[in-house]
Order: structure tokens, then C-alpha cells, then sequence
């Protein structure tokens, strides 16, 4: 089973770039993921998002950034495991590396 | 620190499931270090699982499970070695043990994140060489996969009392042998290797050959055979086949949707709608495949095959195949690994490079081959290229034959539909 995590909320760091100890943090997390061998792929996301939006058949390009609180945020994982609580575990301790926010868990169906 | 949460049983069990899967192969490989011998070591990591299920449908996950259990198990060791002593055993064996308490209550803890060499150490024991195959197969599932019995005997269609007496047998074996918690030194590094290799490949093929099937878990072997791999090459960076291993798994898992068909019928590789291949894994394995060339040398046998499945992999379409490169890469392979079904592909790759006389050359050759006598594929290939170059007669009755030899009625079809075409022509 594949999982997408990504973050949706991290609004108390959104503007200020990750600290040192945080990325040495995220970054022992990435190794032992990898050496686990369930790591697929992983990714930061860039801070200004554009929207494409169809509207009536009419598409309207909007740039970011967007104020709302449930935007997506930080960066993504995909993972391969065997169940969706495993999935969770992985997130619980991503969770504990980055402070407060949310993260989203979500299979990924035809990987 | 336990979570305040309250959860039910079902969802406990499944949280304790997830967490043994990701956390027991370090704790026994922890483990080992400390009381040098894997079997007590497993044990006692059990006994850790066992208190686990007691304490955490109540209690909650702890914050940190893997330092909880590496904990809870280091005590049970204290326990059974000073129970042991009270037995009074043999006075030096005591003095022996004394000495592994003190060692285990000064042992450094496990939070350090370096477990990696432990994890190697234990790789290459489950995959020693004084064992049977099926039990390094069985072992290396249940100490390094962290699967149950029961689960191992499901995926490999055997009771599972057998697996476990498989199990029980193999820690046994190593603990006679004595067999060192190490890694082999370099002169013994590629034979030690190639056993780990072997076994990972072999857990992948039992579950890639399980197309259909009620049971998910003979599928999920490929699944835990790239975790396997993905871990090894992980910690030997600079062994080339490690890294072919995994990028002949990554190419080959990335086909898994397009080898069957809707009714279950297998397709073949020339066949598949590449529009199902995993562009994912594709990537995962052809950089897998450059890590291996980087590091210089020949290719070993794994390697190879990887590369051969690369080409496949960057075609876009079957007749971009760049069959020259695969039927050198198959010259390659045989001259490290010669036998016949790698002659026949051989063959079938030069029919395709250099046209169906030189295919049929190499295939002729394999004719009198007393291991192919009932491989349907032989003549199936002869047909094909029979018929390539107009022999339809011939063709028709080497079709036949193979739908005679084949155990698969949707191959069958195929093949007396082949041999129908072969007499209209």
C-alpha cells in the first residue's frame, strides 16, 4: 500500500525557514526511512503555489501566496508499506520531529 | 510519556503490528550484540512483543516504542541470566554471563540511531551459508521482515508448524555452529553476500510468480524483498550487485499491473501496455542500476539481468527495444552464468538483433538440452522463429508441441492459435 503524507498546516514556522537541528532531524528521519526500504519518494514544496482553476469552461490562473489556513504546505512523502497503521507510525514521528501542524495521510491507489 | 489517548483493542493490536514490523528487525539485531546469540535474542525481543499487547491497549503507544521495547527486553535478559545463575550452572559459564549482565547494564542505548551494523551483522547471520535455504528464507523473513509463523507459512503454501520448526531448527543450528555476530571479513564478504542476495531474490520470485491467488500475503513478498534489498544496499554501499539486485527487483516489480490481464491471463513482456508500468519504480531501479556501474567493474549476474530489464524499461514502445544491447548483455550473462534457459533468452534476443537465423542457431543448440526436454518455451521460441523465416510446417509442429508442454490453458490457447496461423499460410 502506498501513502501520501503531506503537511497542510504549519502556519506557526510557514514564514521562517527550518532551523539546523530541525533539518538534522528531518534528515535522520529520511535515512532511516530509506534504509527501511519503504521511502519512495520525497520532496519540499516550494513557497508560492499557483492555482489553475476551471470555471465553466473558463481557466484562471491565480498566483500564491494564499492566506488560508489549510494550504499545503512544507513538503510531501511517498511511502510503500503493508498497512495504513504502519503509515500512521511513520507519521506520528515525523510529527514529533516538526513541532506543531498537521499532516495528512492518504493512500495512494494504482502505485 | 504515554498518550493519554485511550484506544480500543483491534486498533492497539493493529498500532503494536506496525510498530513490531518497523522496529523488531533492530531490536533483535540490538539484541544479538548484547547476548551474542540470535535465537535468545529473538526470544527475548518476543517476550518484549508479549508485554507489549499486555500493557499498551491500556496504557497507549509509548512516545517512543522502539526505546520502550529495546528496554523491556533488557530487563527480561537481567531476569533470565540471574534465574540461570541461581541454577548454578557451571561456575565459568556464570562467570561468563556475570560479565554479559554487566555488559548489557552498561550497554549503550539504542536511541544512538547507529544500528545499522548490527542490522548487517544479523542480515548475515539469517543468511548463513550452514543453513538450508528454506531456512535462511524462513529466518530471514521472521527476524529482518519482522513476519509471523503463521504469516511466512501463508506466503510459501507450507503448515505452519513446518516454519516453525524451520525456525526453531536454524537458530539451533547457529548457535552449535557457533556462527560469530559479524560481518564477514573481505575475502569471505562476496561468497557471504551472495547468499543474502540469493535469498532476497527468492522471496521476491515466490512473490512475483503468485499472480492471482485468494491470500494477499504471497504477493506481499515482493514487497518485503525490495525492503530487504533496499536495507542491504543501503548498508553496503559499495557492493555493485547489491545495487543490481534492487534495480532488477525495482524494473521488474514496476510491471506487476501489466503482466496480467483482466481474466488473469498472464501478458507478456512485449505484449504489456507500457502505459501501466510504474514510471516510479522504473526510476528507483535505473538508478539502482547506474549506483551499480558507478562503482566500476564488470557487472555481476544480477547487475546484468537488471540491465537487461533497463532496456526494456526505457523503451516506450516494443519495437524501440534496443535488442542489439540486450543480446550483448545476454552474451555477458552467459559467460558468468551460463546455463540454458539464459542460452534461450540468448536466443530469442538475437533473433530479434541480428534476425531469426542467428536466433535459431542458438536455439537449435539447446535442442538435445536434457533440462529443457519438457520447457515448453523452447519450442515455442523455435516456432516463432521457424515462422519468422517462412518454415511454416516445422513452426506448426514446434507450436504444438509447446501446447502440449505447457500447464497453462490461456498459454495453450495462444500457442494452437499460433500453430492454426502457422497452416493457413
Amino acid at each position: 500500500m502506498r501513502f501520501l503524507m503531506y503537511e497542510v498546516d504549519n502556519s506557526a514556522s510557514a514564514n521562517t525557514p527550518p532551523s539546523p537541528a530541525l533539518l538534522a532531524e528531518m534528515g535522520k528521519l529520511i535515512e532511516e526511512t530509506t534504509k527501511a526500504g519503504i521511502l519512495l519518494a520525497t520532496g519540499g514544496l516550494g513557497p508560492n503555489p499557483t492555482r489553475v482553476r476551471t470555471s465553466g469552461g473558463k481557466v484562471a490562473i491565480t498566483d500564491g501566496p494564499f492566506t488560508e489556513a489549510k494550504e499545503l504546505t512544507g513538503g510531501f512523502a511517498l511511502i510503500e508499506v503493508k498497512t495504513k497503521e504502519e503509515a500512521l507510525e511513520w507519521a506520528k514521528r515525523f510529527r514529533k520531529i516538526v513541532g506543531d501542524g498537521e499532516s495528512v495521510v492518504q493512500e495512494v491507489f494504482g502505485g | 510519556m504515554l498518550q493519554s489517548v485511550a484506544v480500543t483493542t483491534a486498533d492497539a493490536h493493529r498500532a503494536i503490528d506496525a510498530v513490531w514490523r518497523i522496529e523488531s528487525p533492530r531490536l533483535i539485531a540490538g539484541l544479538t550484540r548484547i547476548v551474542r546469540d540470535v535465537g535468545l535474542a529473538e526470544e527475548l525481543a518476543q517476550d518484549a512483543l508479549v508485554a507489549a499487547v499486555e500493557q499498551w491497549p491500556e496504557s497507549g503507544v509509548p512516545d517512543n516504542p522502539g526505546a520502550w521495547l529495546m528496554a523491556t527486553a533488557k530487563h527480561r535478559a537481567i531476569d533470565r541470566l540471574r534465574r540461570d545463575a541461581r541454577l548454578e550452572r557451571k561456575r565459568e559459564e556464570i562467570g561468563r554471563e556475570v560479565e554479559a549482565a554487566q555488559k548489557l547494564a552498561t550497554a549503550v542505548p539504542e536511541s544512538s540511531g547507529d544500528f545499522g551494523d548490527d542490522l548487517l551483522r544479523l542480515v548475515f547471520i539469517a543468511c548463513h551459508p550452514v543453513l538450508s535455504t528454506e531456512a535462511r528464507v524462513a529466518l530471514t523473513l521472521r527476524l529482518l521482515g519482522g513476519l509471523s509463523t503463521d504469516e511466512i507459512a501463508r506466503a510459501f503454501l507450507v503448515p505452519e508448524s513446518t516454519v516453525a520448526q524451520r525456525i526453531v531448527r536454524a537458530k539451533r543450528t547457529l548457535t552449535a555452529a557457533h556462527v560469530p555476530f559479524e560481518v564477514p571479513v573481505a575475502s569471505d564478504l562476496e561468497a557471504r553476500l551472495a547468499s543474502v542476495l540469493e535469498v532476497i531474490y527468492l522471496v521476491f520470485n515466490e512473490g512475483y510468480s503468485a499472480t492471482a491467488g485468494d491470500d494477499w500475503m504471497r504477493p506481499a513478498l515482493c514487497l518485503d524483498a525490495l525492503r530487504l534489498g533496499r536495507l542491504v544496499a543501503d548498508l553496503l554501499p559499495r557492493e555493485p550487485e547489491a545495487h543490481g539486485l534492487v534495480a532488477l527487483m525495482e524494473i521488474q516489480a514496476s510491471r506487476t499491473k501489466a503482466r496480467v490481464g483482466p481474466a488473469g491471463e498472464p501478458i507478456l513482456l512485449l505484449d504489456q501496455n507500457r502505459g501501466q508500468w510504474d514510471q516510479l519504480l522504473i526510476r528507483r531501479g535505473l538508478a539502482a542500476l547506474e549506483r551499480a556501474e558507478a562503482l566500476g567493474g564488470a557487472l555481476g549476474p544480477y547487475a546484468l539481468q537488471a540491465a537487461i530489464a533497463a532496456c526494456h524499461a526505457r523503451a516506450r514502445t516494443a519495437e524501440e527495444t534496443d535488442w542489439a544491447q540486450i543480446a550483448a548483455l545476454y552474451d555477458a550473462l552467459a559467460q558468468l552464468a551460463h546455463s540454458p534457459v539464459v542460452e534461450l533468452n540468448r536466443a530469442v534476443a538475437y533473433g530479434r538483433a541480428f534476425g531469426p537465423t542467428a536466433g535459431l542457431e542458438l536455439a537449435d543448440a539447446l535442442v538435445s538440452e536434457p533440462s529443457l526436454k519438457s520447457y515448453h518455451l523452447l519450442p515455442s521460441v523455435r516456432g516463432d522463429l521457424l515462422a519468422k523465416l517462412g518454415r511454416s510446417d516445422e513452426a506448426r509442429s514446434e507450436f504444438e508441441r509447446a501446447a502440449a508442454l505447457t500447464r497453462n490453458a490461456r498459454e495453450r490457447d495462444l500457442l494452437l492459435e499460433r500453430a492454426a496461423g502457422c497452416s493457413r499460410s
